[in-house]
């Protein structure tokens, strides 16, 4: 059967959604996909200090003509909620944040669980739809969808990536 | 001079320029002395000024103008080390310092013990400006004709104009500023 490898597998579905602008905040699980969206001449790639620095930077992309991506692990979605609610929200902007959903089953770090239970929540209490691929075939096919679905509305959406889905 | 009397004489020297202006009083301020389709006013988000003048700055080729302010920019600073990195060359980014929260209240910002010109300065900021608020005739024209990105210091006395809320709803601002966009790629 063919392989397909996680990493791989987001990666090819950004280039399939038309992306072109990601900003990023590392996440051990991301590290390939990092590298392979910044060796991708057709991709801006903005490493940035703050996931909500990254929000305003992809908002002002979009609103430029670029497709906007974030990539970030589910800590930093702490640090978007206003952005999310005041910018993306009431301007009605799209974007689309593929996060590594560290804390979820298999997590070998115990302090990465609250913030793991609480990313699903923090996403319904914003009306933000995510879908959590599990495996790379899935991820390759929800992602496109997604965002399709996101520009169409006008809002953001998250993509889980679980500790299973590596 | 006070904020408005600054965003007016910036404002009354742009043409083709896109504007991001700061949530609060700036963006009620820049609407009430020039209203235009390059403005996109913010209606939330504090903070993020300079982060979405950096976007648009990196997806067009037209120059971006941020109106930001110092308690916006204190909450914010890895920005600034982002915009260098990134070196967007059509970005002016232009720091209103009243040394107060202005649209809260006028609660003090630690921008009256840190020079924010020395930070941006620190981060590696090539090409800066700095206005005193004496300098009622300072030279716009120059920042407009340096190669960015540009950070302008200009120190303002505190204090808000008595202008209304804004009449546009964020989805119209939008709307608007992107037609603006596409139409003079």
């Amino acid at each position: 059967m063919f392989y397909l490898d996680s990493s791989q597998a987001v990666y090819n579905a950004l280039k399939k959604t038309g992306t072109n602008f990601v900003v990023s905040l590392p996440c051990v699980n991301l590290s390939k996909i990092m590298k392979m969206v910044d060796s991708d001449p057709d991709i801006i790639h903005v490493p940035v200090t703050r996931e909500e620095e990254g929000l305003g930077i992809c908002a002002g992309a979009f609103m430029g003509g670029k497709n906007p991506a974030i990539l970030m692990q589910n800590s930093g979605l702490g640090n978007c909620v206003n952005a999310l609610a005041s910018l993306f929200e009431l301007y009605k902007l799209p974007l689309l944040m593929i996060m590594s959903h560290r804390g979820t089953e298999g997590e070998f770090m115990s302090a990465q669980k609250p913030m793991g239970k609480a990313t699903p929540k923090i996403l319904d209490a914003l009306q933000i739809p995510y879908y959590n691929p599990n495996t790379p075939k899935e991820a390759l096919n929800i992602i496109p969808e997604a965002w399709e679905a996101a520009k169409k509305r006008g809002n953001p959406v998250g993509i889980l990536l679980d500790i299973k889905f590596w | 001079m006070e904020r408005i009397d600054t965003i007016k004489k910036i404002s009354s020297e742009l043409t083709k320029e896109l504007v991001v202006c700061n949530i609060g009083y700036p963006s009620r301020e820049l609407y009430h002395v020039k209203d235009s389709n390059t403005h996109f006013y913010m209606l939330g988000s504090m903070g993020l000024a300079s982060s979405i003048g950096l976007g648009l700055a990196m997806s067009n080729n037209r120059k971006v103008i941020v109106f930001d302010g110092d308690g916006s920019i204190l909450m914010n600073l890895g920005s600034l080390v982002t915009i260098y990195n990134q070196n967007p060359i059509n970005l002016i980014l232009i720091v209103l310092d009243n040394e107060c929260y202005g649209s809260t209240g006028s609660q003090c910002t630690y921008a009256s013990t840190v020079d924010l010109g020395k930070v941006a300065e620190a981060v590696g900021f090539k090409t800066m400006f700095f206005f005193d608020n004496a300098d009622k005739d300072f030279n716009f024209k120059e920042v407009l004709n340096s190669k960015g990105p540009i950070f302008v210091h200009i120190k303002i006395k505190s204090g808000n104009a008595d202008v209304p809320v804004i009449p546009l709803e964020a989805i119209e601002i939008r709307d608007r500023f992107m037609d603006e966009i596409k139409k003079n790629k």
